[in-house]
């Protein structure tokens, strides 16, 4: 593809290596040649490097596809995921899947994102609704300010919530920030 | 991410207003000095081949890029003194400081050198500054930026052995000109102080004459302020044989780059030998409205930038 298409989020090979286009900033001195200045993620490691491309440049654009797949277990720093409709399985490493590793529950649906045979990334729902299985109990009782407490999801995570939630509820965390969006139901 | 647009309209106003006023000011410095407004085509048959810049194509006509030719055509008539706000459309020009359809204010005087057209941009900054009741400093992304006259001028080979360690005048690279120009000389200008940067490589000559003296240089200057390029004045080339070269080179690297083989504007060089010795400049309006509104991008000073159309 040519440099001048390159846009955010564009997934690209370079020296063999696949990146994800992080940003992407054009300048033009008003008579000279563009140039296109772009923070690159290494999509294995999740390194961050700066590259600079001139106009006319042409760069290797990676070529993607998306299948569904479920999510089968964990496995030391390997999370094992299958797809459904050849039932092979994949492995991917801790660190590709960032902050969302602490919202997988087994047999749970996914989108995975494939460079090839290689899983690059998983596509998850916005949001996901997980039972609290442990939380803290609230040092206070009502007061005018609201109280946060921390409290343990059945994945293991470990999220901040209202002093209200018990064990035995549900709760809606976003998938994005890990944050606590609100109360789905209660225990018991 | 983007908002409704009633909101993002509604948050463009102050700065759209403030628009308005600085082409009124704009207006009032050029009738003052008794320079004619003009207008001229935005579509076009020709349009200056230039080998960076890539036109939008309407049929078999050109977008203007530039109003460049045709005000000079004005010029080699007998017009001494005349100024255009014109829209310009360049493809693929599109980032914090660029949207593919832009204003162009461009000015000309019949006896006068790039020294004097950068003296006019001075005065003009100085009068809208005024005029918006700013004494002598613009407050612009975090600097109060000093605008008293004159503004320090630096040459393109004292700038790049300072910044960039070499001297692009004695060795031309255009290659690494632009590439050292945005990421080493550019951000070494004090963020506080306009500069001018003058005497350009004669490999980046454009439409400038070039100026006597070894290795050449051309008659070329350019305003950065803040961080923006503002504007590119030349001391405008008057020898239609030099000029014919210059565009049929360039026609050949579009032709190599682009696939694309270029007209050459004919009737611009059918009039040239009538051009008299004279001074112009191109200045980014929407630039020069950023740098007065506090604005970091093109899209806070414009109702409609590309993806809102």
């Amino acid at each position: 593809m040519e440099i001048e298409d390159v846009r955010k989020n564009t997934k690209l090979i370079i020296d063999g290596v696949l990146y994800s286009v992080d940003d992407a900033e054009f300048t033009k001195p008003g008579k000279g040649r563009s140039i296109y200045r772009l923070r690159l993620k290494n999509m294995r490691d999740g390194g961050v490097i700066d590259r600079t491309f001139r106009s006319g440049e042409r760069i290797q654009e990676a070529t993607l596809s998306t299948q569904d797949e479920q999510y089968l277990y964990r496995e030391g720093d390997s999370y094992i995921f299958m797809d459904t409709s050849t039932f092979e399985q994949h492995p991917v490493p801790e660190k590709l899947l960032g902050i969302k590793k602490n919202f997988l529950k087994e047999g749970m649906e996914v989108v995975m994102l494939m460079h090839g045979d290689e899983p690059i990334d998983v596509t998850l729902p916005i949001t996901i609704d997980l039972k609290v299985v442990d939380t803290e109990v609230s040092t206070k009782t009502a007061t005018i300010t609201p109280q946060t407490k921390g409290s343990i999801v059945e994945t293991g995570y470990r999220v901040d919530t209202p002093s209200f939630i018990k064990v035995g509820d549900v709760i809606k965390i976003d998938t994005r920030t890990g944050s606590y969006v609100e109360r789905v139901s209660t225990g018991k | 991410m983007t908002m409704p647009e009633p909101e993002r309209l509604a948050r463009l106003k102050a700065n759209l207003e403030r628009r308005a006023l600085i082409c009124e000011l704009i207006r009032a410095f050029f009738k003052k000095r008794a320079f004619l407004e003009v207008e001229t085509p935005v579509l076009a048959r020709a349009i200056a081949p230039e080998e960076f810049i890539t036109p939008f194509m309407s049929g078999e006509w050109f977008l203007a890029a530039s109003p460049e030719l045709h005000m000079k055509r004005l010029l080699a008539a007998g017009y001494e003194r005349i100024y255009q706000f014109s829209r310009c459309f360049r493809r693929g020009e599109r980032g914090r400081l660029h949207n593919p359809e832009f204003t162009m204010l461009e000015w000309y005087r019949a006896g006068a050198d790039y020294n004097d057209i950068i003296e006019d941009i001075e005065q003009m900054t100085a009068q809208i500054a005024a005029g918006l009741g700013l004494k002598d400093e613009i407050a612009y992304r975090g600097n109060a930026i000093d605008i008293r006259l004159p503004w320090p001028r630096v040459t393109v080979r004292d700038a790049f052995l300072k910044a960039a360690g070499w001297d692009p005048a004695a060795e031309p690279d255009p290659s690494r000109f632009d590439t050292d120009f945005v990421l080493k000389v550019l951000p070494s200008f004090s963020p506080r102080r306009p500069t001018v940067l003058m005497d350009y490589p004669a490999s980046a000559a454009s439409l400038a004459r070039l100026k006597p003296g070894s290795p050449p240089v051309a008659e070329r200057a350019e305003v950065f302020i803040g961080g923006l390029e503002l504007a590119n004045a030349y001391s405008e080339l008057t020898d239609p044989s030099e000029q014919e070269k210059r565009f049929r080179e360039a026609i050949e690297k579009i032709q190599k780059e682009r696939g694309k083989k270029m007209p050459l504007p004919r009737k611009f060089l059918d009039a040239m030998p009538r051009l008299p010795d004279c001074g112009g400049v191109a200045l980014g309006v929407d630039r020069l409205v950023m740098l007065f509104c506090n604005a970091s991008t093109i899209d806070d000073v414009m109702a409609f930038p590309e993806e809102e159309t």
